[in-house]
């Protein structure tokens, strides 16, 4: 389970997050939405980990330990995956290697066993057929030249090959054609589980056709301003976010 | 009384090393005039130092307080030279050409019959001889012939390879000098290799030097390459291991004939000082050179790559590409200067220096320069000194690697970007076996 208690986040002295509370329980989907500026990418960054931010308040608890205290390596470890917004370009750094290599390392820091290689490529195999990943992604530098919907199928592919315990979709469905949505989301739908949960980030309620969520949070001004059903992002759709963004003014 | 009156004073080294000339060392046999006229100019202009624009950033002459000793070639020290041909650096399936101590080394080098199409003799023997092939390449060390430690090592030859390929030869072998030094104390040694390649042959050459017990030597080393039309060569070379406070110049010359081809790499991860100047004439139309190289400095180490390619003829391509990574207080330098003659219409340049700089005390010095005397070409340059990027850092440790685990990645995959020019595969995997040992070690701190 995931907890987000009064979470106070600036950045260069600008305050991005303004005391959020936000809870996704296991198995649960949780989307949040929001206007464009309103931190939700910081709030995903915030509990991946990364190093940018002033974190002036607040716990972020997984499983019931404040992850605010472990380095981005610690929390990937720990359960958290961020499917990032903007994939990067490692050139240089064939994907197989680093799939390898990040695989390798969540199972050292949970004290099992390194794949061995024949294992490593049939898992990969497997997962990448499921998501149209071809043998020619594979083969190529991490990211590099990539469609912007690879890049997401590759982020997806990552999910799936280190199961976390919580997927953070950051804005996933940006640049993507229907066909490809729909290969993101189905391979999101296959990783549902009880013991798992995603939170959902995304401007459009298109994403949420087709991966379902079970709540739904509107985020403004740094702090999450309504919470409700799969029928609130329906009525996000028809108003727009005008009347949250006074709400939480 | 009568003695001209120096502008200044020669330092200590300098005095030693014309006086070495002027004793008449035994060993320097042949090319008397050529050494002379070589000698001369060296005494003229002395050691390189900063006021000489193309060693601003190697100040040869501060660095160099002392002049090592030339070590006789004699038999005592060759069980070091076998112990140290047992290390994986001298592990070449290739036809191996040993110099010792100074002087080529039957004994040492591969046995059995040369490839087809190759002769071989040492450079001793061919300068005693008055090859005349030899000499006239001797003489044409082009641009280089106004550097003064190239004018050194003309003076001062001991020994080399001299190899020659016959037109059409196609040798399939990789063929291998490896110049070595027993070490154990400051040595010095002048080499001069020379590798003439006939029309529409083709040869692979891997050049290392190494000292067997590193210490403070003083290595000056050239290699002078002819490559005839149509024919294409293959070279990598490396400085592979030397002690703290040594100093290794590598020269390079390659005049390149028409529809030919030269690939040429160099590795660097070594202790010391290490200078590379390569001059490339393209005198034929329709060749292309490529000059790539990669640099892995830690401690206090010094490398330096600085080229010109004279693009003399139209219709030619070349391309430069190097990279560097800095650690510690590490000082790097690229000077490269690409020239394009008024009548070398067509020609395509580009040069590329990049350099990732880990150490807060590390420097990078970039200066690539283009002269341009033709109206019709497409050149460009580009230099970048960066650190790694701290979104892709971030993005590995977002999926579980550590910082240090991320950092090796990156810094892997950036040397094998330019390890992928190195153009024979065995060599290639030997040296990205010693870059990542450089990696691992850098990790492991």
């Amino acid at each position: 389970m995931l907890e987000v208690k009064n979470l106070h986040v600036s950045v260069g002295g600008r305050k991005i997050l303004d005391g959020l509370n936000l809870t996704v329980k296991d198995g649960e989907v949780a989307a949040i939405m929001g206007p464009n500026g309103t931190g939700k990418s910081t709030l995903s960054y915030v509990i991946a980990g990364r190093e940018d931010y002033e974190v002036e308040e607040g716990e972020v608890l997984l499983d019931g330990v404040n992850i605010l205290e472990m380095d981005a390596t610690e929390r990937a470890n720990a359960g958290v995956f961020l499917a990032f917004q903007y994939p990067l370009e490692i050139p240089g750094v064939a994907t197989m290697t680093f799939l390898k290599a990040a695989l390798n390392a969540q199972a050292r820091a949970r004290g099992q066993g390194e794949l061995q290689t024949p294992d490593f490529m049939k898992k990969v195999r497997e997962a990448a057929g499921k998501l149209g990943v071809g043998q020619d992604m594979l083969k190529r530098p991490l990211n590099v030249g990539f469609s912007g919907g690879e890049k997401k199928r590759m982020e997806i592919l990552q999910m799936a090959l280190l199961q976390p315990k919580i997927g953070i979709l950051d804005e996933t469905d940006s640049g993507l054609d229907i066909d490809a949505l729909r290969i993101v989301a189905d391979g999101v739908n296959a990783l549902r589980a009880k013991d798992r949960s995603f939170l959902v980030i995304t401007h459009y309620q298109r994403l949420l056709d087709y991966i379902k969520p079970d709540t739904v949070h509107v985020m403004a001004k740094g702090k999450i301003a309504r919470t409700g059903g799969p029928e609130l992002a329906l009525e996000l759709e028809k108003s727009g976010y005008a009347a949250f963004t006074g709400e939480a003014a | 009384m009568n003695k001209p009156v120096l502008q200044r004073q020669r330092t200590e080294a300098e005095v030693a090393l014309i006086e070495r000339f002027d004793q008449g060392d035994r060993r320097l046999v042949g090319a008397s005039a050529l050494r002379a006229d070589a000698m001369r100019r060296f005494a003229e202009a002395g050691l390189p130092n900063r006021r000489v624009e193309a060693w601003h950033y190697t100040d040869l002459r501060g660095v160099m307080r002392s002049a090592a000793l030339v070590r006789a070639p004699e038999t005592a020290t060759l069980p070091v030279a076998r112990e140290c041909l047992t290390k994986p650096v001298a592990q070449t399936g290739a036809f191996r050409f040993v110099i010792f101590n100074g002087a080529y080394n039957e004994e040492l080098s591969s046995s059995g019959p040369l490839p087809a199409g190759v002769t071989v003799t040492s450079l001793a023997a061919a300068l005693a001889a008055g090859d005349a092939d030899v000499l006239g390449a001797l003489k044409a060390d082009g641009p280089g012939t106004g550097d003064a430690i190239v004018a050194l090592n003309t003076a001062l030859m001991q020994d080399g390879i001299v190899i020659r390929v016959m037109p059409g030869a196609k040798v399939e072998r990789p063929l291998a000098i490896l110049n070595l030094m027993s070490g154990g104390f400051a040595q010095a040694a002048f080499l001069r290799s020379i590798l003439l390649v006939g029309a529409g042959a083709s040869v692979s050459l891997d050049e290392t030097t190494a000292v067997c017990m590193p210490d403070a030597t003083q290595a000056n080393e050239a290699l002078t390459v002819v490559v005839g039309d149509g024919a294409r060569v293959d070279y990598a070379a490396q400085v592979a291991e030397q002690g703290e406070g040594a100093v290794a110049v590598h020269g390079l010359f390659v005049t390149m004939g028409a529809n030919a081809r030269f690939n040429g790499f160099c590795l660097v991860p070594v202790a010391g000082l290490v200078r590379r100047q390569i001059f490339a004439r393209l005198e034929g139309e329709h060749s292309t050179i490529s000059l790539g190289g990669l640099s892995l400095l830690r401690g206090k180490e010094h490398a330096d790559t600085t080229l010109v390619v004279d693009h003399a003829v139209p219709n030619c391509v070349s391309r430069e590409f190097f990279r560097h990574i800095l650690d510690h207080e590490s000082t790097g330098v690229f000077q490269g200067k690409v020239v394009v003659r008024q009548h070398a219409q067509k020609t395509d340049g580009g040069m590329k220096s990049q350099a990732l700089v880990l150490g807060e005390d590390a420097s990078m010095n970039n200066k690539p320069e283009l002269e341009i005397f033709a109206d019709d070409v497409v050149c460009g340059h580009g230099a970048t000194v960066g650190q790694l990027d701290a979104n892709q850092i971030f993005y590995l440790q977002a999926r579980g690697l550590s910082r240090g685990e991320a950092e090796s990645l990156l810094l892997e995959a950036f040397a094998n970007e330019a390890l992928e020019l190195v153009a024979d595969e065995s060599i290639r995997a030997r040296y990205a076996a010693q870059a990542a040992d450089w990696l691992a070690h850098r990790s492991g701190q």
